[in-house]
């Protein structure tokens, strides 16, 4: 069986993710229409929350792939100090707009929603200040690669930027916690709880996050292609003004 | 290594090296605050330990670059690197340096300054010791920025918005034990919390800015 590092190869790399990219970018978007339109106008509205529940289809799943994106830059970053693949790197680079993207979508769905249910466009509760701090770590690592302009220098330190910034995320996360008293409900979904939400809300929520999980993987894939031609392209003119 | 750390005290004491101005910026804020918010010394209480936690965060902030940014623009830090020193000990004994000359000053500093902001009597001493407690953590953590942004040519504005995130954990339980400290209640468990923090930052930051400054070095 093939190896997992041979996409450590630009090349391969490519090659797997263009013969992919087609069939995962069509799915996400098949899901998601789905999804969105069976959760937008087929689910009845909430007795309490009148239609506004329905922002759930775009909030839980954008704030799933938030965490989930730091999540996989994380590894992504891990793998770079270990054995240093520049593709790893590179999609670390690759994901983090996406996920800082993720996490406006997050909060700005979230305010939409709070202000007729809550009554505020925004409150300080933990799950929400733990959000923003998460954009600015995503605010931070953007930064930090946009300013070095060596490679390699700058896939080393933002890789260690991400490792302490996971630990002092996780830590503000519980800060926070402390700090404040929350008005956020508790986890809409989680795999250990027999019942979540209701069926009807159910089905499609799941459309919706299969959904965003592969348009995050397309994107993921699209723009690390996009990374690496680029570094070839600057390599291929370099190489032109010496010759 | 006591020969580095008594260096870099001179260096910051002396002419140039910017010793008072950490105070003076603190000093600042805090003369600023009344005019943001207005003279009533009830509302003034009731802010106080949030803003002494802040001005000596921003204060402690403003020293950053300074820390490897001289050193590395006449060259020594490469000398340092190559010295027979481990890098985790000389990034140690800089934040030290950092700690003496900014993080003590603003601690012996901050109940003069509670005092404008009229911090009940009983939030002295939580105040103090919650700032002797945060401020290393805060020059630790900072120091891991000032290693990651030691080779950019504009790295001030980088590093504060690299830091200042890094600073949340040890902010919120900073400035909770100077507030339950102000209100009388119980600060056992904040404190608790920001002596971990910082213990923690004192433990294992050191490693992470010294790969961070072996790349920058490269």
């Amino acid at each position: 069986m093939a190896s997992l590092w041979e996409y450590a190869n630009p090349k391969k790399f490519i090659q797997t993710t263009d013969r992919l990219l087609p069939w995962l970018s069509v799915l996400a978007a098949i899901t998601l229409v789905i999804g969105l339109i069976w959760g937008f106008f087929f689910t009845p509205d909430d007795f309490r929350q009148g239609s506004t529940v329905k922002i759930i289809y775009l909030h839980v799943p954008s704030a799933l792939m938030a965490i989930n994106a730091w999540l996989m830059m994380l590894v992504a970053s891990l793998v770079w100090i270990v054995r240093r693949h520049h593709v790893s790197a590179l999609a670390a680079r690759a994901a983090a707009p996406v996920g800082a993207v993720m996490t406006v979508i997050a909060l700005a769905t979230g305010a939409i929603w709070g202000q007729p249910m809550w009554g505020t466009w925004w409150a300080w509760d933990p799950r929400l200040t733990s959000f923003l701090i998460l954009f600015l770590f995503y605010l931070g690592y953007i930064a930090l690669w946009a300013a070095i302009e060596n490679d390699d220098t700058a896939a080393d330190l933002t890789s260690v930027l991400c490792l302490v910034g996971s630990v002092f995320a996780l830590l503000s996360r519980y800060a926070v916690n402390f700090w404040n008293q929350g008005l956020h409900q508790g986890a809409s979904l989680s795999l250990d709880k027999e019942k979540n939400v209701a069926d009807v809300f159910y089905h499609p929520l799941l459309f919706c996050i299969a959904g965003f999980v592969l348009l995050f993987v397309a994107l993921v894939f699209l723009r690390t292609q996009t990374e690496i031609r680029a570094r070839r392209m600057r390599a291929l003119l370099a190489r032109e003004r010496l010759g | 290594m006591k020969a580095l750390l008594l260096r870099d005290i001179r260096l910051a004491v002396r002419a140039g090296g910017g010793f008072g101005l950490g105070l003076a910026f603190f000093l600042i804020v805090v003369v600023l605050v009344p005019f943001g918010v207005g003279p009533d010394s009830g509302l003034l209480a009731v802010i106080a330990p949030g803003i002494l936690w802040l001005g000596a965060l921003l204060s402690c902030l403003l020293s950053l670059d300074r820390i490897f940014a001289l050193d590395w623009e006449d060259g020594s830090l490469d000398l340092l690197a190559t010295a027979p020193l481990p890098m985790e000990a000389l990034v140690s004994l800089k934040a030290l340096a950092h700690w003496l000359t900014t993080g003590v000053p603003l601690v012996l500093a901050s109940p003069l300054f509670a005092l404008l902001l009229s911090l009940p009597v009983e939030g002295y001493l939580p105040l103090v010791i919650s700032l002797a407690l945060g401020t290393p953590a805060l020059s630790v953590i900072g120091t891991f920025g000032a290693a990651l942004t030691v080779g950019l040519k504009r790295g001030g504005l980088l590093l504060s918005l690299l830091v200042l995130p890094l600073y949340v954990p040890t902010l919120i339980f900073g400035a909770e034990v100077a507030r339950r400290g102000a209100e009388g209640l119980d600060t056992g468990v904040p404190l608790a919390m920001l002596a971990g923090i910082t213990f923690g930052a004192i433990a294992l930051l050191p490693f992470a800015s010294a790969a961070v400054l072996r790349v920058n070095l490269r």
